[in-house]
């Protein structure tokens, strides 16, 4: 009685400790949100950088104690990770079960993401006082930043799938007004449009999904719609396994779009179009929301729900399959794509088809659930090497006032700084040990190795193009031909550009050394990973066979890499196109939807809906105008139509009505 | 002496109706028109008397009701008198056809905007 009495006074007593600063953490980016857009462009033009760098920097600081507090002092109870609810309120009351929350959740995942996010988000912050120096709408730029980051964090926390649903739709918008930052051109403003369009629409089976998993728990809490969907003998998940679809249990349908909803925003295939045209936007947003963030969203979902999928084996196949094509065809366009930033996108895309798949190979506790905790790693570390890459890109753009490789080459002698992180992360994304992208890496491909030989198969060719793709881009943009005669006058870049570059090369070597699998596994007890270096022998291999080969074709300039791409022929080309979805998407929506669907619908807005109010303005105008000589101004007139009325009435009062 | 049968003072009332009511359609005079009311109005009055004293003898509804339109028909040949009086000052005449201010003017094609 008295330990009872004292577990409960001491888990009270937890979620207390947590509860006084935990709200900080989402709060202070709003709070830079609401005043740099308030009164941003009057008063704080010049130092609206630093105001809310210091408030996110307030965040970090507070979630990394979140961190320590959680992971090293008492987030464990018994042995086992347990979800602490740091905050509750409810906000909306349908019945007794059904009620909508706005909480914070800390678990394993929820906890390393708010690391992720505030530590991402901080260096991007910080290397934009730099890069967005003297733009005109600098205030505003972080002001969105701050929104961006405010919602982000309030997605990961989510104590259920409808607040989640707020925050995930918050995240769009932000993500839309920072692609289309620089509203002056078009392509950007066409970018941001199909970057929410396409996200929007995934959004609506994610609803449908939301719904029909609300239906059939009676809940919208993570935990309780865990809880009746995973118990195989609950009248829940029986009524949702047994009724069925379309030769699909309606549990599955709801976790496919549930999926759909997470592929929109991953940019998985074949709803990836909107990520590569995104890169319109300033290149530290790409690297914080398009690289890091946002786009991992889509991954962090499926793990949320991670114990219903892994008692649905037809929704898992289908999360393997889509990581796996995402992952395999944009490592193929990666490769032939001549705008730095746009290789970056579709290697993102790649890596998170490489995160999907390892859900999907994944089973639930114990040993199975390695590739669980592989694909979170993986998130770990990508997170950081590739917010890397992608600053430095923006270093590299920056610099020469272009995104095309050709414009580009030989300027490791005028950047060495940025060339030493852009090696250090290309060397991180390819796989070589030690490096933080090796352990994520190897741990994914053991995971597939022991579920399915055909996706770890697949996976390992992904992982040799990957290697080959970023070195043909490392050493198009540092060696290859000599520099042109730059205007060198400015430098390389200022403290604020160099800090958050090599903070993040440090965090991409050393984030591999953390030993993941203690903190984060599917069901929150340690699984021990062991590095078996025997099998790292065929990824790492695949690793630098991707590199030399980008060395041999790329490393001088030479006329292989041409001849190579002819004797490739048209799949080079289609690749060149990005395989042509484009494409396919315009002559779908144009062609069919637009002739089948919307000209009958503007059709019949136009001849019946509108027709229908001009014909009733019509007969009443004739009609008036045809009645309008009764009017004769003559008083003997009205009386006798008064008289034939009184008269009409009295007949039909005396003879038929009686 | 016989009574007059019930028929014959119905006939006296209609014919003093339709009497009158030729009379309001046919007189552009006001004046001949208000007289022409009267007669209406009188006809209604034979018929209420009649029917009260062939059917209902020994009741006194329809009596009131004659008492009722006899006051009634004495204000509104007041307030004819007074309108025609008006009308007369304003249009220098009291034919019925001079007054013809309230006829809807003829509109040109294409006013409604849909035609």
């Amino acid at each position: 009685m008295l330990g009872l009495l004292l577990l409960g006074r001491r888990t009270e007593d937890e979620a207390m400790s947590y509860s006084s600063y935990i709200l900080f953490i989402p709060l202070l980016p709003l709070l830079a949100f609401a005043v740099l857009s308030l009164f941003g462009k009057k008063y704080f033009n010049t130092s609206a950088g630093l105001i809310a760098t210091l408030l996110l920097l307030v965040s970090t600081v507070l979630s990394l104690y979140t961190a320590y507090q959680y992971f090293l002092v008492d987030g464990k109870v018994n042995d086992v990770y347990q979800p602490v609810k740091a905050f509750q309120y409810t906000w909306l009351v349908f019945n007794e079960h059904l009620q909508i929350d706005m909480g914070v959740l800390l678990d394993p995942i929820s906890v390393m993401m708010l690391v992720v996010i505030t530590v991402v988000s901080l260096m991007v912050h910080v290397f934009s006082l730099w890069y967005m120096k003297g733009e005109e709408r600098f205030a505003t730029y972080y002001a969105f930043l701050g929104l961006f980051t405010f919602s982000m964090l309030g997605l990961v926390i989510s104590t259920n799938i409808f607040q989640m649903y707020i925050f995930w739709e918050l995240v769009g918008v932000s993500s839309f007004l920072l692609i289309g930052y620089y509203f002056q051109k078009p392509s950007a403003v066409a970018a941001s449009k199909k970057a929410f369009i396409v996200t929007r629409f995934a959004d609506l089976f994610f609803l449908i999904g939301i719904l029909i998993v609300g239906f059939q728990s009676n809940s919208f809490n993570f935990g309780t719609i865990i809880q009746t969907l995973t118990n195989t003998q609950s009248a829940e998940f029986l009524s949702a396994t047994s009724t069925t679809f379309f030769g699909a249990s309606i549990l599955t349908w709801a976790l496919a779009f549930i999926f759909i909803g997470g592929a929109g925003k991953s940019a998985m295939f074949p709803l990836h179009i909107w990520l590569p045209d995104a890169m319109e936007g300033p290149t530290p947003v790409s690297a914080l929301i398009h690289a890091a963030t946002m786009v991992v969203a889509g991954v962090y979902l499926v793990a949320r729900m991670f114990p219903v999928f892994a008692v649905n084996e037809a929704s898992l196949h289908l999360v393997t399959w889509v990581g796996l094509i995402s992952a395999l065809f944009a490592a193929i366009i990666a490769c032939t794509q001549t705008d730095i930033k746009r290789v970056l996108a579709y290697s993102t895309m790649s890596q998170i088809g490489y995160m999907m798949f390892a859900l999907g190979v994944s089973g639930y506790g114990g040993e199975a659930g390695l590739g669980f905790t592989a694909s979170m790693f993986h998130l770990f570390t990508h997170a950081f090497f590739k917010s890397l890459l992608f600053l430095a890109a923006g270093a590299v753009i920056h610099f020469i006032h272009s995104n095309e490789i050709k414009d580009m080459g030989g300027l490791r002698k005028h950047m060495p700084i940025t060339n030493a992180v852009f090696f250090i992360a290309c060397l991180a994304i390819a796989g070589v040990p030690p490096l933080s992208g090796f352990f994520s890496k190897e741990e994914i491909l053991l995971a597939s190795y022991n579920t399915d030989k055909i996706v770890y198969a697949v996976a390992l060719l992904t992982s040799g193009l990957t290697a080959f793709y970023m070195f043909r881009l490392y050493f198009s943009i540092f060696w290859n031909k000599e520099a042109e005669v730059h205007d060198t006058h400015h430098g390389e870049g200022s403290m604020a550009m160099k800090f958050p570059l090599i903070l993040l090369a440090v965090l991409t070597i050393v984030a591999g050394f953390v030993p993941f699998g203690e903190f984060v596994s599917s069901d929150g007890k340690v699984l021990e990973t062991h590095l078996h270096i025997l099998f790292s022998i065929a990824p790492v291999a695949a690793a630098l066979a991707g590199i030399g080969l980008a060395t041999y074709l790329y490393k001088k300039e030479n006329e292989r890499p041409a001849a190579i791409s002819n004797s490739f022929g048209a799949f080079y080309k289609s690749a060149h196109q990005k395989f042509y979805i484009d494409e396919i998407y315009l002559f779908i929506t144009k062609k069919i939807i637009f002739n089948l669907i919307a000209r009958p619908a503007a059709w019949i807005d136009k001849h019946i809906v509108d027709g229908a109010m001009n014909g009733l303005a019509f007969a009443t105008a004739t009609v008036s105008s045809a009645i309008k000589g009764l009017q004769s101004g003559k008083v003997q007139n009205y009386a006798l139509y008064f008289f034939g009325g009184i008269a009409v009435l009295a007949v039909i009062f005396i003879y038929i009505w009686k | 002496m016989t009574p007059v049968p019930v028929e014959h003072i119905l006939f006296l009332s209609t014919a003093l109706f339709f009497i009158g009511m030729y009379g309001l359609f046919t007189r552009r005079n006001l004046i001949s028109m208000l007289m022409s009311v009267e007669l209406i109005l009188n006809s209604v009055n034979i018929n209420f008397v009649v029917f009260n004293k062939y059917f209902h003898a020994g009741k006194l509804d329809g009596v009131f009701f004659t008492i009722f339109i006899i006051t009634i028909a004495a204000a509104e040949a007041a307030v004819a008198l007074a309108i025609i009086i008006n009308l007369f000052r304003s249009h220098q005449s009291i034919d019925v056809e001079d007054a013809a201010e309230l006829k809807e003017p003829p509109t040109p094609k294409g006013e409604y905007g849909v035609m």
